[in-house]
């Protein structure tokens, strides 16, 4: 049989510049090389200040050289705890896996020759790194970065300076940060949205589309719907803190002994509009990594998606209950009781689309022919995050138990595991499966080994005692626990989950040292290492500027035609067509 | 550049499409794709537009909840008078929406001469509404009410200003249709896309108005 990727050859016509052709570049594929390095920038400095947090959790006395004054202040932690969240939720969790990932694979899968606006690409990305600049800047002003946690809740985020360190330019430029982002979100989620509507192969039909390409497409819908909404919850936020008006800021309100000049505000209808695009946000972060995992699964199974129009009707099923059930966030604001019951019934039933993909992702999986490359391990790892982190949340669903879980670390550890390791790990394993594609070299399946096991075995270690200190009363967002007896009592765990910290943040060296010797030294990869059946395969490993070459494919099949029966290969690619088969089979026959 | 690749692309696959593509070549490549014809499909622009209307909506929508939570909540609401001028800018977009339609028509009909001429009446009637609704505020401004003088006030000039700016936009859209060369996207194409925000623009602005008019 002839090899799939036949009849591509590189005609590229690329911009000759430099600039042109890797900084202000309109090429799909290196604005989504651009996203992914600033995610792993945004990343790094993320883990640099969680380290920071655990190393003061355990010796909150320690001197720290880079701190002024030498000891860490209570605020100085809760500045960490802001910009740690806000640094991995907006520019690693969506930047990665939707825009960096999906801006590289989106067009390619479906047979494109680029997004369908590609100058809006570009812009996208260069508004997502100003707007990243302009969150770095908030450690460099005077008062230092926002202490308002990354959900930014007013009062506090309304008043300037008065309401502690940060509050004053620190946090003025995280709300400018964020209205840029969500503006090049949105900008994205339009490309996307349209790229897959209208630029598909002949032959692509939704029903044909890989489950990474669902799995972008819900999401950029998600986008869409929930930073608009974002957007304007934070031009009313910058307006309350530099315009005087009162949306979010209520009357009566004596912050340091003055009384606030303002009148009748509400600090929760922020938090109404905070969540309902915070909630959204989450599946943001975990659909493309519940897209990439399931093509990998039955990549790496040789086996079809167990049932395939399922596993995409959940996506789309998560997506929109993902929109009715921001209140769980907010159980202990006072709500009405009636209305913290709809919201749990609507989050438990989120358990149904989940609990059918984790059976679907096992069905894949199940009498499979497995092999377990690195991008496979990363790959399971996400399902045994997912269940982990997911069933916590069941617990935490319910308006009883959250009363008493909310302020605490169970909150914590859940969150961590379900949306942050296991996205994360969506994030290894599409870097791991794709980095042949992306730079044309394979990386080391040794090293990759090494630091999944590491990773894996890490991230339970930091983050299932967090449930234990939760449930124990760990209260969340305080800065020492040394001051009283029943928090002190578990700081042996604290220990434990700082030493955890430090050994899985240093195994992310070994995944760097791979990503970079491998762009340098690694082995020339073919054009389809992983005998996969999407389009990104058919064409050379790095693909040319027009994706295919000039010869645009036109798809027969469905994208995870493996192990057929009667076929010649166990990996049927899309565009192969049935003439094709009859006569490879014939000619097999007659060899 | 890669508008000038997808028209290269055409030149490479539409021309001789039928002949080497197809499902009868059998060999997994070829023409007929959705890039023949030299361009991006030119219906990707409309969709593009759309989608982007619906984030537009959505922000409208999420500021209009903010505003009846926020008028429901509290019993700081002073309602004051609208400024008359409103309804006067309110019949101009209404009728830039009509001598838009109308050049639309006569563009279809390739009366080109006629299609700048009512365009251009539709940019005019654009930018009056804006002067407008500048004079609007400053209305309200020396009469006392400002930004941050109530909750009632302070949703207006969002709203307000919110719509102006889009309706910015949507004139700038207007100018470059009839100055600019083409580009990827075809003329035609690039005046239904216009065409379509403006439209959605104006009724956008009813909307606010008749809310803004509601919450008094």
């Amino acid at each position: 049989m002839s090899s799939p990727a036949r009849d591509v050859h590189a005609t590229s016509e690329a911009p000759n510049s430099f600039v042109r052709r890797y900084i202000f570049s309109s090429d799909h594929k290196v604005v989504g090389l651009q996203y992914f390095f600033l995610a792993l920038t945004a990343v790094t400095i993320g883990i640099l200040l969680s380290l920071l947090m655990r190393f003061h959790l355990v010796w909150p006395a320690a001197h720290l050289p880079f701190v002024a004054g030498g000891i860490m202040e209570p605020e100085q932690y809760l500045a960490l705890v802001t910009m740690h969240g806000t640094l991995m939720v907006f520019f690693v969790l969506t930047v990665a896996p939707q825009s960096a990932f999906g801006n590289y694979f989106l067009p390619i899968q479906i047979g494109a020759p680029d997004m369908a606006f590609p100058k809006l690409n570009m812009l996208s990305f260069w508004l997502t790194f100003t707007a990243f600049l302009c969150m770095i800047a908030a450690f460099c002003v005077r008062g230092g970065a926002p202490i308002s946690g990354w959900t930014a809740y007013p009062p506090l985020t309304g008043l300037g300076e008065i309401t502690g360190p940060g509050e004053g330019p620190g946090q003025t430029l995280w709300i400018v940060s964020i209205l840029i982002f969500c503006f090049a979100s949105l900008l994205g989620s339009v490309n996307f949205i349209a790229t897959v509507i209208d630029m598909r192969a002949p032959g692509m039909t939704m029903m044909r589309m890989p489950l990474t390409v669902w799995a972008w497409l819900v999401t950029a819908i998600l986008t869409l719907l929930a930073f608009s909404v974002l957007l304007a919850g934070g031009i009313l936020l910058l307006l309350d803190r530099s315009a005087g008006t009162s949306f979010f800021l209520p009357a009566g309100l004596v912050v340091n002994g003055e009384l606030q000049s303002r009148s009748g505000g509400s600090p929760l209808l922020w938090q109404h509009l905070f969540w309902f695009f915070g909630h959204p946000e989450v599946y943001i972060a975990i659909l493309p990594g519940m897209g990439a995992i399931s093509h990998i699964l039955a990549n790496f199974s040789r086996k079809p998606v167990f049932g395939y129009r399922v596993m995409a009707a959940t996506l789309c099923a998560i997506g929109f209950l993902g929109f009715l059930i921001w209140g769980h966030h907010m159980f202990v604001s006072g709500m009405n009781p009636y209305s913290g019951l709809a919201f749990s019934l609507l989050t438990l039933s989120i358990g149904v689309p989940s609990a059918v993909k984790t059976f679907n992702w096992l069905g894949t999986l199940w009498g499979g022919k497995i092999q377990f490359h690195s991008p496979m391990l990363f790959a399971i790892g996400f399902v045994s995050f997912f269940v982990t982190g997911g069933l916590s949340g069941i617990f935490l669903a319910q308006p009883a138990l959250d009363a008493t879980l909310h302020a605490t670390y169970y909150v914590v550890g859940h969150f961590h595991l379900v949306m942050g390791v296991a996205s994360i790990f969506g994030i290894f394993a599409a870097t791991y499966y794709w980095f042949p594609k992306m730079f044309g070299r394979m990386m080391n399946e040794t090293l990759a080994k090494l630091h999944f096991w590491l990773t894996f075995a890490g991230a339970y270690c930091i983050f299932m005692p967090m449930h234990f200190v939760g449930i124990a009363g760990g209260i969340r967002r305080y800065a020492d626990w040394t001051g009283a007896n029943y928090l002190a009592a578990l700081q042996p765990l604290h220990r434990f989950m700082t030493v955890a910290a430090f050994i899985t943040a240093a195994a992310q060296i070994i995944f760097f040292c791979n990503l970079f010797r491998s762009l340098a030294k690694g082995a020339r990869a073919p054009a389809n290492p992983w005998n996969a059946t999407t389009l990104e395969w058919i064409t050379t490993s790095p693909p040319p500027f027009d994706n295919f070459g000039g010869r645009y494919p036109r798809v027969y099949r469905g994208p995870y035609e493996y192990s057929v029966p009667g076929a010649s290969q166990d990996f049927l690619p899309q565009n192969l067509s049935a003439e094709e088969i009859a006569r490879d089979k014939d000619s097999q026959d007659a060899g | 550049m890669p508008d000038s690749r997808l028209t290269q692309l055409a030149e490479l696959n539409g021309a001789g499409g039928a002949g080497n593509g197809g499902a009868s070549s059998g060999n997994g490549h070829g023409g007929n794709g959705p890039f023949d014809g030299g361009l991006i499909p030119q219906r990707t622009y409309v969709t593009g537009m759309m989608v982007a209307l619906g984030a537009i909506a959505m922000f409208f929508v999420a500021l209009a909840s903010a505003s009846i939570v926020r008028k429901g909540l509290a019993a700081d609401w002073q309602p004051f008078e609208l400024p008359r001028i409103l309804w006067l800018n309110t019949l101009l977009l209404v009728a830039s929406s009509v001598t838009l339609a109308h050049a639309r028509r006569r563009f279809l009909a390739q009366q080109f001469e006629e299609f700048r001429h009512w365009w251009r009446v539709t940019a005019i009637l654009g930018v009056f509404f804006l002067v407008g609704q500048v004079i609007a505020w400053w209305r309200l401004a020396s009469s006392g009410v400002f930004l941050s003088t109530s909750p009632d006030s302070s949703f207006f000039y969002v709203f307000t200003v919110a719509h102006g700016l889009h309706l910015l936009g949507g004139t700038a859209g207007l100018l470059a249709v009839v100055r600019s060369s083409p580009g990827p996207m075809l003329r035609k194409t690039a005046t239904e896309v216009v065409a379509l925000y403006w439209h959605c623009m104006t009724a956008l602005w009813l909307g606010v108005f008749l809310f803004l008019v509601a919450t008094k």
